[in-house]
């Protein structure tokens, strides 16, 4: 139960030349095809297995909807097909088939209806639905009074109130209070671990990195690229900056992680390195000691303006720190093509202990979005331990202290005066 | 292969029983919701009507049918092609807007699109059950209850509904595809409304459109509404086999272009 396998699919819209293009086709017999076939998607197989976890990435319009429409079985594939094992609850909007006039019971019941459960189902699954929404009196109040995150709340509750086998979700998701996303995505977390399948599209790093197995990434309607999230992340990161003439290319390191690189190349990352204060190369960082970041830089085209970046990454690929030239008041202008740059930032390592990655960018402006010279993921990785200061749980290393006061006799004063 | 198709789709309606049930209900309950007399409107709208149509017409204006004894048998002639031709067209424009009017439902949850023509139809023929319901509690007040010969209306009635169903839902696609079709349909219906006897009979036209008629599907149908409610007469069985054949072709027709158009038409909506 739970295993989708898709082959093959495609998926193509017909778009006429006129109003009464369709007419004539439908009509006249044995007459010439009045319509192009506009493809969104295309030879697009892969496969899930049970209790797998994948995310979808891409960005708009590159076919996530589309893809997930066809497998939740909503759309009718143009080429190839899905095939489903199991029970396939899909949140592609939710609220669907809500009305104003109900409440909010009344309209869970018909939601549930339109999942295919029975009215015993329902009648059964409320309290849990009730409790989850978490909307209190509201439950029996007409929908139109509801705010838009109390419908929400409660279109989510209904949809997921029985673990599915399969579980589609678009990134509808993310609407609701931060308190609720949490608490759905807790769920999804929960269902995961009992076995359901999920194939979930987001534009959310986090989300992706933290919850799938597999990252899919969708491009103009085929399928780019399928593998480890964190991989698939550092790639789709450097496609959105792509432009004309713009390499992307992926290396693997040594200890089996895929580095990413892309960028136009008028400036390049000659070699980075961390180094402690008497200038040796570090791997392994101690705990709260100052480190110096040192980025050479080549210059092979003539460039108008240059920022560097560094963004240092935990294993999960979260983003821990970043900063750039440009915001420390500092961008380089009008470089000619040889000479070379030499960056030094240094910083107490403050962070908590475990594996981390520094990724380098040289760009015109603030972010790499508008020219992107080049983007290297990996290009430093460190270990951060910690053997001198007490054992702290944790990424960042706030070098806390710590006061305790004991005293005699019932009544204590406190600061502020109140008695306790 | 039919019958396991058949046997698919009665599954899947029963398995959504409740769904639609819920449906209907709601539609109802949506109507008249917000209104302090809330159900009672339900009742008084058709009364009204009914009360125009037979008190008024019949005691103030002194229409008579030709050889009528009732003083009531226009409004009950009236009344049996009026109350029948409103179901008929009820159901059809209905169907005809379906998958348009639940686009977004069809495009972003799966469940068997089937259920919705069918609620339609329970939705209508719950309309009519209500008017009609009036209506025979008038005759039975009056004295004009027609007796047994009214079983002979269920037939019609499940003639009537085929070849709504059939007609609908052929237009309801096509209108997915072509909106022209919703509009020109409406005017359609104005010209077959006084194309059919329902305010005159047939006897008051001249001989060569009285032949024209015939050629109309609804005539045999509401001619036999008719008989039965104003001169008590079973319905003439051979003058139904045509519209019957019609129904029957127009369903078959309706589900070959449902089933070979479904897939485009959630593209389309």
């Amino acid at each position: 139960m739970g295993k989708v396998t898709v082959k093959n699919l495609g998926k193509a819209y017909k778009s006429y030349d006129g109003r009464w293009a369709r007419l004539a086709e439908w009509i006249l017999p044995f007459a010439r095809q009045r319509h192009q076939l506009h493809w969104v998607l295309q030879d697009i197989g892969f496969q899930l297995e049970a209790g797998e976890a994948v995310g979808i990435v891409g960005i708009n319009g590159a076919g996530k909807s589309t893809l997930l429409k066809l497998i939740a079985g909503t759309t009718q594939a143009t080429t190839g097909s899905v095939a489903i094992q199991g029970r396939v609850a899909a949140l592609l909007e939710l609220g669907m088939g809500f009305h104003a006039d109900f409440t909010g019971r009344q309209n869970a019941v018909m939601a549930g209806q339109l999942q295919g459960l029975s009215g015993a189902e329902i009648e059964e699954l409320m309290p849990a639905i009730e409790a989850f929404a978490e909307i209190g009196e509201y439950i029996d109040q007409p929908v139109r009074t509801y705010s838009s995150g109390m419908q929400m709340r409660l279109a989510f509750s209904v949809a997921t109130a029985s673990r599915p086998d399969v579980l589609i979700v678009d990134e509808a998701l993310s609407v609701g209070d931060a308190y609720f996303q949490h608490k759905s995505f807790e769920r999804i977390r929960e269902f995961r671990r009992a076995g359901t399948t999920l194939l979930i599209v987001s534009h959310d790093r986090y989300a992706i990195q933290t919850i799938c197995d597999r990252a899919i990434l969708l491009n103009r309607g085929k399928l780019e690229m399928q593998g480890d999230p964190v991989e698939v992340m550092d790639f789709y990161n450097a496609m959105l900056a792509e432009k004309e003439q713009q390499t992307v290319r992926q290396e693997r390191l040594a200890d089996g992680r895929l580095r990413t690189i892309s960028g136009t190349g008028e400036a390049s990352i000659a070699s980075v390195a961390l180094l402690d204060d008497d200038g040796r190369q570090l791997e392994v960082v101690e705990v709260g000691t100052h480190v110096t970041l040192e980025v050479r830089v080549a210059i092979n085209a003539p460039v108008s303006r240059l920022v560097m970046g560094y963004m240092i990454k935990d294993k999960l690929g979260q983003s821990i720190f970043g900063i750039n030239s440009h915001r420390l008041g500092m961008p380089q202008a009008d470089l000619q093509p040889g000479e070379d740059l030499v960056y030094r930032c240094r910083f107490p390592m403050n962070l908590g202990k475990g594996s981390y990655s520094v990724a380098i960018s040289l760009s015109r402006l603030d972010s790499h979005l508008d020219t992107n010279y080049e983007w290297r993921d990996y290009s430093v990785i460190f270990h951060v331990i910690n053997t001198r200061h007490p054992d702290f749980v944790g990424c960042a290393f706030l070098d806390a202290e710590m006061a305790v006061e004991r005293s005699h006799g019932r009544a204590s004063v406190s600061k502020d005066g109140v008695t306790a | 292969m039919i019958q396991a198709k058949a046997q698919v789709i009665l599954r899947s309606l029963w398995h959504y029983r409740g769904f639609m049930a819920g449906s209907v209900r709601r539609e109802f309950q949506a109507r008249y919701r917000n209104s302090m007399l809330g159900a009672a409107w339900m009742v008084l709208n058709p009364l009204a009507m009914i009360v125009v149509y037979t008190v008024i017409f019949s005691q103030l204006m002194h229409a008579r049918l030709p050889n009528a004894s009732s003083q009531f048998s226009y409004g009950i002639y009236l009344c049996a092609g009026l109350l029948t031709w409103g179901f008929f067209t009820e159901t059809v424009s209905r169907l005809q807007n379906v998958f348009l009017e639940n686009g977004n439902l069809i495009k972003k949850l799966n469940f068997p699109r089937i259920c919705l023509p069918v609620i339609t139809v329970m939705n209508a023929g719950l309309n009519f059950s209500i008017i009609f319901g009036l209506f025979l509690g008038f005759l039975l007040i009056s004295g004009n209850f027609p007796g047994w010969v009214l079983l002979g209306m269920l037939p019609l009635l499940l003639i009537q509904v085929l070849f709504a169903v059939g007609l609908g839902i052929v237009l309801g696609v096509l209108n997915v595809f072509f909106r022209d079709i919703g509009q020109l349909f409406g005017i359609v219906l104005q010209f077959w409304f006084w194309f059919t006897p329902i305010v005159y009979t047939v006897s008051t036209l001249p001989a060569k459109v009285q032949t024209l008629l015939k050629f109309n599907p609804m005539t045999a149908l509401i001619g036999a509404y008719q008989g039965i409610f104003v001169s008590g007469l079973w319905p003439q069985w051979s003058d139904l086999w045509p519209v019957t054949l019609l129904s029957i072709a127009l369903c078959a027709f309706g589900m070959l272009l449902f089933r070979r158009h479904a897939g485009e038409m959630v593209d389309e909506l």
